[in-house]
């Protein structure tokens, strides 16, 4: 059925006579990026993750513990990316400052500086120290008379006009719950990114190698992957756990050690699909080395199987990473994790935000993820873009 | 009979595309009629819109993407166009019912043949159990299927393309339809197979008084098939008559062009004394058949057996023979892209024992152009860019503007504007891109071309236009041809010597003159029939 629209490309190349320079994004991809738009939910749920994506990752600047800027005897301090011991501001102390502190804060204005401080007062890490309740402290505007009045009687910070805000509560130890998540998500993201590009990297290498050159290599190959998958994944990264603390990177190492293997068999099948075509066996007869065939010529096929998985191989790096912090094996305590978050929300039933907050924010990313890997695999299907 | 309506009546029937906004006419007001019991044949090249008129008689196309703004057919003097699916389901497969080209496709592997046909009786008849079996084995052995009780059980993969063609024949005549439309029957089959479904077709077509709409490129099939013509071209009817007056006396130019067009002009007679540029001995490629835990070697399926080949400066040798005789094996045998034994000479060169390294700086004097210009050209890169890689590869040391010159060069050697080095494979046609892939080997400047059936997936005017380049280019480059073809028609066309190969071995060997006027074996003889004449030969000469 691709003859009519064959025809009339051609007459219109062959009407006007002069050679099209070359597009800068080719016909197909424009139709797919139309298909792609067309889906206007997995469109929207691009812009509105990118949106909160980028927001996160200049966390720093929107939930932290130290002003951006702080003006001080006319010189200009930047306490996000540099550490100030407390003596630069006239204080005791030569470590570094805690501008949470209402003594530095003095310190700082008394000498007619200023603090340009983030919207959120609160880093990941950072404890309130002023609370109106035991922890986990409730959202501040959920806070009724009566918490207030108890605060007062059990010595806790009265529910004056100087009591900070939590929007979304502390969780048990009293570290704020939005600082926490906006960082969780950035983790979770990058982490699911990084896990994401190495596997498909890593996938796509291995299955090329098999798909192209068949035979022996497929089959030891295939047969070794077939016995790596049976390797139960959680009690190695248990054991691993109980010798080394896991990081971010040694975590991510281990994921990945299990996680490349699930895009050799699309990387695998294309390639030996395409192996036999006619322009490979054309490139073979010009004299192209291997190497040269399989990225110019193959490789191409197989990114768009590649790519069709990629969202979905995200959403599957984010969702182990959540439920590894969730059982206590993954990041190192204290950092900001989903799972751990939603730990607690299991812990402490009493305080319903916390584990309201996780679900919504891990249910949140991970629908956008999958709306988004939905538009994608519109777009690349060829039964969709090639009519 | 006039009391009688017409069977089929198209009139001025318009078939649009729409992709986006974009819409394109496929179809143009065509009308055209067949009576019961006729032939009717819709020629025309590829793009042509003969397959889209055809399928929109059963509303086949790919609605709502197609539509059609107008016009109408009427089958028995109902109008088919806008009928509800119950009533379309009626006509389809009942009254008329359809075969299309590609019989590897057009069954489903999983089923078993019996339950194919089966299918369609029980659904349109109602005719199940005993009966129906009856009903298979009588219709398998009217299309001429040996042991049909037997075949009962068969799968699709285990029938060979003549026997699956014949199956699906079966199929679309199981319900004595009234007009049955064939879609290029026997495109993808082979030239002796070719002729033996035709024979099928015509002496089926007696037997139930069937009408017949046929689709077809190939004037060949026209003239020995159909009583009346349309010939279309850009999705309109421009010349229409009965079958004798529109090949004696053709109107239209198109028509005249289509006719004109069938590859002739001769090679140059062989010369004896040129030098050999290629030249094998003995050459085997066998295929080890391996079975057992220990996959010990039980056999070989001999692709090619023991073949000599000889091709000498400015000079083409002809391979010709059924699909699966070794033909394509061979080729790439010769230029060591799959292994093989017996020496393998090359200007004096034993090339048979080089690994590919060594054989990497001869890659530039041995090139091949393959049968599918849609398969043979990488769809993700420009034409230049396809042009070029041999010579990044064997000629790293020139300057990009040399190679843009040498690529324009080539180009414009195989009758391509150099201006197109920009554009993908996508954008040309057929023609165009087997020059494309033309292009490519003449860029290396090579001495001994393999071309590897490479006018078999063209139209046949476009079959004509190759030809004539090959051979213009030999002449000019003194090019040694290892040409590759089923098709005699081409063969004769551009061969001083031709090698009939059956089975991988060497059936018949000479000069091409000789071979075409006094055939030896009755397998060459069988080709030669079936090529030029459309005849099948009785004796089992030739396979099914």
């Amino acid at each position: 059925m691709d003859a009519p629209t064959d025809v009339s490309v051609t007459e219109e190349i062959a009407a006007k006579g002069i050679p099209r320079p070359r597009p800068w994004v080719s016909a197909l991809n424009k139709r797919r990026w139309q298909t792609f738009k067309a889906n206007r939910r997995g469109y929207w749920s691009l812009w509105i993750f990118l949106i909160l994506f980028v927001i996160s990752l200049f966390a720093e600047f929107i939930a932290n513990d130290k002003p951006i800027l702080i003006e001080y005897e006319g010189r200009y301090y930047w306490p996000v990316f540099q550490a100030y011991p407390e003596t630069d501001f006239g204080g005791i102390f030569e470590t570094e400052a805690d501008y949470r502190d209402p003594v530095v804060q003095e310190l700082i204005t008394e000498k007619g500086g200023w603090m340009l401080w983030p919207p959120i007062r609160f880093s990941y890490n950072t404890q309130n120290k002023n609370p109106p309740m035991a922890f986990p402290v409730k959202p501040t505007w959920l806070l009724s008379d009566k918490d207030c009045e108890l605060a007062v009687e059990k010595g806790f910070h009265p529910c004056d006009a100087n009591l900070e805000w939590n929007w979304l509560g502390t969780d048990d130890q009293g570290r704020d719950v939005i600082a926490r998540i906006i960082y969780g998500f950035r983790i979770s993201v990058l982490f699911g990114l990084v896990l994401t590009i190495f596997s498909t990297i890593i996938g796509v290498a291995a299955g090329a190698i098999q798909g192209y050159f068949g035979g022996w290599t497929d089959l030891l190959f295939q047969r070794f992957i077939e016995i790596w998958t049976s390797v139960p994944q959680l009690y190695l990264l248990i054991i691993v756990a109980a010798v080394i603390e896991p990081n971010f990177w040694i975590l991510l190492g281990i994921l990945l050690a299990f996680s490349w293997v699930a895009l050799v068999g699309v990387v695998r099948a294309e390639f030996l699909r395409a192996r036999n075509f006619e322009y490979v066996t054309a490139a073979r007869a010009l004299g192209l080395p291997n190497a040269k065939i399989i990225f110019k010529h193959l490789l191409p096929n197989a990114m768009v199987a590649t790519l069709t998985f990629m969202p979905f191989i995200l959403n599957g790096s984010i969702t182990t990473l959540t439920s590894l912090d969730f059982l206590g094996f993954g990041l190192p305590p204290g950092s900001p994790s989903l799972g751990e978050l939603l730990a607690q929300g299991k812990d402490n039933l009493q305080a319903p935000w916390l584990g309201l907050t996780a679900f919504f924010v891990i249910a949140i990313m991970l629908s956008l993820l999958i709306f988004v890997g939905e538009a994608v695999r519109d777009a690349l299907d060829p039964r969709k873009t090639l009519t | 009979m006039n009391d009688r309506p017409t069977l089929l009546s198209v009139e001025r029937l318009c078939v649009d595309f729409n992709a986006g906004d974009k819409v394109t006419t496929a179809v143009k007001d065509i009308s055209f009629e067949i009576d019961h019991g006729e032939t009717l044949a819709l020629v025309g090249e590829s793009g042509s819109g003969k397959t889209v008129s055809a399928l929109s008689i059963l509303q086949l196309l790919p609605y709502p993407a197609a539509s059609h703004p107008g016009g109408a057919i009427y089958f028995k003097g109902e109008n088919l166009l806008g009928l509800p699916p119950d009533g379309l389901r009626h006509v389809r497969g009942n009254q008329i019912s359809m075969i299309f080209q590609e019989p590897m496709t057009s069954l489903n592997p999983l089923h078993t043949i019996e339950r194919q046909i089966a299918e369609v009786l029980s659904i349109h008849k109602g005719i199940t159990g005993e009966k129906a079996r009856a009903r298979v084995i009588d219709l398998l052995t009217k299309v001429g299927i040996q042991n049909a009780e037997e075949r009962l059980g068969s799968y699709p993969h285990q029938l060979s393309g003549g026997q699956r063609q014949r199956v699906m024949i079966a199929m679309a005549l199981a319900n004595e339809p009234d007009l049955l439309i064939a879609d290029e029957p026997t495109t993808a089959l082979d030239v002796t197979i070719q002729a033996q479904i035709l024979e099928l077709l015509l002496q089926l077509k007696a037997e139930f008084n069937m009408a017949m709409l046929l689709i077809t490129h190939d004037l060949g099939i026209v003239r020995k098939m159909a009583d009346r013509v349309c010939v279309m071209h850009q999705g309109s009817i421009v010349e229409r008559g009965k079958t004798t007056e529109i090949f004696e006396n053709p109107r239209n130019d198109y028509t005249k062009h289509l006719i004109g067009s069938e590859p002739k002009g001769s090679p140059p007679p062989a010369d004896v004394t040129a030098k050999t540029i290629l030249k094998t001995d003995d050459l085997k490629v066998w295929f080890p058949i391996k079975r057992g835990f220990l996959r010990k070697t039980v056999g070989h399926v001999k692709a090619v057996d023991g073949v000599d080949v000889d091709v000498k400066e400015g000079q083409t040798l002809g391979v010709v023979g059924e699909s699966g005789s070794g033909k394509t094996t061979l080729g790439q045998a010769i230029l060591r892209l799959i292994s093989s034994e017996g020496p393998i000479v090359y200007l004096g060169e034993r090339i048979d024992g080089y690994n590919s390294k060594q054989m990497r700086p001869l890659r530039k004097d041995l090139q091949i152009v393959f049968q599918d210009p849609y398969g043979s050209l990488s769809p993700r890169m420009s034409i230049g860019q396809i042009i070029e890689e041999g010579l990044l590869i064997q000629n790293p040391d020139i300057s990009s503007e040399d190679r843009i010159a040498r690529v324009s060069r080539a180009l414009d050697e195989v009758g391509l504007d150099p201006n197109v080095r920009d554009r993908y494979p996508h954008e040309f046609s057929g023609g165009q891109r087997q020059r494309i892939a033309i292009a490519r080997a003449l860029v290396l400047e090579p001495k001994f071309l393999i071309l590897d059936e490479p006018t078999s997936a063209l139209d046949v005017s476009v079959q004509a236009q190759i030809v004539d380049l090959l051979r213009d280019l030999q002449k000019r480059h003194k090019l040694a041809y290892l040409f590759i073809s089923h098709d005699l028609k081409v063969v004769r066309a551009l061969a001083n010597s031709i090698l009939v190969l059956r089975h991988g071995k060497v059936v018949e060997q000479g000069p091409s003159q000789e071979v075409f006027a006094n055939p030896r074996t009755d397998y060459t003889k069988a080709l030669l029939a079936a090529a030029f004449e459309l005849e099948t030969t009785p004796a089992d000469a030739v396979s099914t």
